[in-house]
C-alpha cells in the first residue's frame, strides 16, 4: 500500500513565502480579520500622533545642561533641573562636601546586591561579606570614628535613605512574616491567636498610620529622656507593616503543600523544625515567589510614605527641588527622573525573581 | 521471579518470637466515626504481614497509627518496646525505626534522589554526610536505580518513584517496613518492578506490614494475610488457608469480589 502521509525522504517542500517569516507573522497577528486590522490600524494612528512629538519633548528639543532661563525658553523637556539638582534629590540634606560617603556607601550595597544575585556565590563567604559591607555602610553614613566626621541620622536623607530602609526593611520582613505564617498554623492557641490578631490589626490599617504612630504615639510611651532614632522607627514600621502581608502569602504558599509531603517528613522521624526548614518551606516558598516579591515591590515604594514623618526619601528631595523658585514649572521632568529610579529598582526585583524563579524550576 | 523463587523467599525467614508491635484493644474515631474497633493484633520480627479488606475498612487508618501519622483515641500501640503516647520525643523515635511508603510515593519533588535518600540518616541518626551518602548509593544499586541518582522525582516513572520512596525508607535501616498499597498509583507494567524489590527484601529477612490487593504477592511471600471490614480483623490466617479456606462470609465475598 502505497504511503499517503509524507514522506521524510522526499524532497522538502518550503511552506509559500507569505505565510512565514515577518510577512507571516505581520499577517498572522496584527491583520488576521477584520476586527484586529482596525484594531492595528487605529493603534499606529494613535502611535504616530504621541510618539514623534513625545520623541521631540523628551531628546529632540529637550535642554541637558544649561540654566533655568534657557530651560523657560525652550519647548522640550528641561533635564538641567535634574542635573543641577541632583546632588540634593541623591543626597538630601546630607553635608555638601562629604556626599562621596553615602556616595560609596550606596556603591558598596549595589556591589554586594549584584553579587549575591548568583546563588553559586551564596555561601558563608558572602555572609562575612555582607556583615562587613553593612558595618562599612554605616561607618560612612554615620561617621564619628576613623578621622570621619560625624553627620547625625537626621541629615540622611535621599536615595540612601530610600535604599536603607527598602533593603533593610525588606530584609528583616520576609523571615518575620515567614514566622508570623507558621505560628498562625501553630497547634498552640496562644502563638496562633497571638499571630492572628497581629496580622489582622496590621493589615487593616494603613502604613501612614503606623508610620505617625511610630514618630508621634510610640515616643509617649517611653520612659522620660529615652528617645528613640526617628528613622530606626520609620523601618520598625516598614518591617511590621510588610511581615504581615508576607506573612498571608506564606500562609497560602503552606496550605498548597500536599499532606504527604508532611508525613513523608514525618514517618523519617525529623522533628517539626526540620521538616519546615529542609521539606516544606523550601517548597512553599518558592511557589509564592510572584506574589511575595509584589508585595516587596510595594514595600519598597511605600517607602516615599516616610516624607509623613518628615524624612527626606528620595521623593521628598525631587519634590523639594522643584519647590524651588528658580526650578518652579519643572514638575513632569523630576517626577519622571524619579520615576525612573523607581521603575530601575522594581524592575530588577521583579527580573530578578523571574530569573529566581527559572532557575528553581529548572530544578 | 518466578513461582519456584518467590515460594522460595517465603521459605527462607520465618518470624522469631519477639513481637515488634503490639496492639492492644486500640480503639480510633475519626470524629464520631469509628473506625478502629477492638484491634488486638501482634506482630514479630521477620514477620510479613499482608493486610487486605475493602475500602473504608481502616487498613490504612490501623498500618498510621503504628508510626503516629494517626493518633489512637483508646488502647495501647507498642512498637519496639516502645509505647506510643503523646511524648514526642518517643514518637521520633519510633519513627526512626519504622519506614513506610506510601501510595503516592511522597518523594521530596525539590531535592535529588541522593538528596531524599540521605535528608533522614544526616538530619535524624546525624550520620556524616560521606557515610550516608555511600549508604544512599547502596541502598539505590538495591532496588535498581543507581544511575538515577542525581536526577529530581519529577523526571523518573512512577514505578521509579516508588523504588526509590523504598530506598529511602531502607536508608534509615528501619526495623520494620510499613507499605500502605505501594502500587495503587502504578500502571500495570511498573507493579511488578516494585513487587520484585518487595520480595527481595522480604528474602532478606525485613519485618513488613503491607496493605495491598495484590493477591499474588500475598500469596508469595505473606506468613499471614488478614482480612479487616468495618474497623475490624475480621480473619487472619496463612495464606494457603486464607485463599483456600476463607471461614467468614464477608472474606469469602471479599475474595469473590477481587480474585477474578
Amino acid at each position: 500500500m502505497q504511503e499517503t502521509a509524507c514522506n521524510p525522504e522526499a524532497d522538502t517542500l518550503k511552506p509559500p513565502v507569505i505565510n512565514v517569516g515577518v510577512i507571516g507573522w505581520v499577517r498572522a497577528n496584527l491583520f488576521n480579520g477584520w476586527f484586529n486590522s482596525a484594531l492595528t490600524l487605529v493603534t499606529l494612528y494613535f502611535l504616530w500622533k504621541v510618539v514623534p512629538p513625545m520623541v521631540r519633548w523628551l531628546f529632540l528639543d529637550a535642554v541637558w545642561t544649561a540654566g533655568s532661563e534657557a530651560c523657560r525658553a525652550a519647548d522640550g523637556a528641561c533635564w538641567s533641573v535634574i542635573k543641577e539638582n541632583i546632588r540634593f534629590i541623591l543626597f538630601g540634606f546630607f553635608p555638601y562636601n562629604l556626599q562621596w560617603r553615602p556616595l560609596i556607601a550606596m556603591f558598596i550595597l549595589f556591589g554586594l546586591l549584584y553579587y549575591s544575585q548568583d546563588r553559586t556565590h551564596w555561601h558563608k563567604g558572602l555572609g562575612y561579606a555582607w556583615i562587613l559591607g553593612l558595618f562599612t555602610m554605616g561607618l560612612l553614613m554615620r561617621g564619628g570614628i576613623f578621622g570621619l566626621e560625624s553627620v547625625e541620622s537626621g541629615k540622611w536623607g535621599g536615595l540612601p535613605l530610600t535604599l536603607m530602609l527598602s533593603v533593610f526593611g525588606l530584609t528583616a520582613a520576609y523571615p518575620l512574616g515567614v514566622i508570623l505564617a507558621l505560628g498562625r498554623q501553630s497547634t498552640m492557641p496562644g502563638v496562633r491567636w497571638l499571630c492572628i490578631v497581629y496580622i489582622e490589626a496590621v493589615r487593616g490599617v494603613p502604613l501612614i498610620s503606623l508610620l505617625f504612630m511610630s514618630a508621634i504615639i510610640f515616643p509617649l510611651f517611653l520612659p522620660e529622656g529615652v528617645s528613640v532614632n526617628k528613622i530606626l522607627r520609620a523601618q520598625a514600621a516598614i518591617i511590621l507593616f510588610t511581615a504581615a502581608y508576607i506573612a498571608e502569602v506564606v500562609r497560602g504558599g503552606l496550605q498548597g503543600m500536599n499532606r504527604g509531603q508532611y508525613e513523608a517528613a514525618d514517618s523519617l522521624g525529623l522533628n517539626y523544625y526540620q521538616t519546615m526548614r529542609l521539606v516544606i518551606l523550601p517548597q512553599a516558598l518558592k511557589i509564592v515567589i510572584p506574589p511575595t516579591v509584589s508585595i516587596l515591590i510595594s514595600a519598597f515604594k511605600d517607602t516615599s510614605l516616610v516624607v509623613i514623618i518628615a524624612l527626606y526619601d528620595v521623593l521628598k528631595t525631587t519634590k523639594s527641588v522643584i519647590s524651588d523658585p528658580e526650578w518652579l514649572g519643572f514638575s513632569r521632568e523630576a517626577y519622571l527622573f524619579v520615576a525612573l529610579l523607581y521603575f530601575l529598582g522594581c524592575f530588577s526585583m521583579s527580573n530578578y525573581s523571574r530569573r529566581l524563579e527559572r532557575e528553581l524550576n529548572r530544578d | 521471579m518466578n513461582e519456584q523463587e518467590q515460594e522460595a523467599a517465603a521459605e527462607v525467614t520465618q518470624p522469631s518470637g519477639e513481637a515488634i508491635v503490639e496492639m492492644i484493644d486500640l480503639h480510633k474515631w475519626f470524629g464520631e466515626f469509628h473506625v478502629l474497633c477492638g484491634i488486638n493484633l501482634t506482630v514479630h520480627k521477620q514477620e510479613r504481614i499482608v493486610v487486605c479488606g475493602p475500602s473504608g475498612s481502616g487498613k490504612s487508618t490501623l498500618i498510621r497509627c503504628i508510626n503516629r501519622l494517626e493518633e489512637h483515641q483508646r488502647g495501647r500501640i507498642i512498637v519496639d518496646g516502645m509505647e506510643l503516647t503523646n511524648n514526642i520525643k518517643k514518637i521520633e523515635k519510633v519513627r526512626a525505626e519504622v519506614g513506610m511508603v506510601f501510595q503516592h510515593f511522597n518523594l521530596f519533588p525539590h531535592l535529588t534522589i541522593l538528596d531524599n535518600l540521605t535528608l533522614g540518616p544526616v538530619w535524624v541518626r546525624k550520620t556524616p554526610r560521606k557515610e550516608a551518602e555511600e549508604t544512599a548509593m547502596y541502598y539505590l544499586e538495591k532496588v535498581h536505580i543507581a544511575e538515577q541518582a542525581r536526577k529530581y522525582p519529577g523526571q523518573l516513572s512512577g514505578g521509579q518513584q516508588q523504588r526509590v520512596a523504598i530506598a529511602r525508607s531502607l536508608c534509615m535501616k528501619p526495623k520494620l517496613m510499613l507499605f500502605d498499597e505501594p502500587t495503587s498509583a502504578l500502571d500495570p507494567e511498573m507493579i511488578k518492578e516494585v513487587l520484585d524489590v518487595m520480595i527481595e527484601l522480604a528474602r532478606e529477612g525485613m519485618t513488613m506490614i503491607v496493605v495491598t490487593h495484590e493477591m499474588g504477592f500475598a500469596r508469595s511471600v505473606a506468613h499471614r494475610v488478614l482480612f479487616m471490614d468495618f474497623g475490624r480483623i475480621v480473619e487472619g490466617n496463612s495464606p494457603e488457608e486464607f485463599f483456600t479456606n476463607p471461614q467468614h462470609e464477608r472474606t469469602q465475598l471479599f475474595l469473590s469480589q477481587i480474585l477474578h
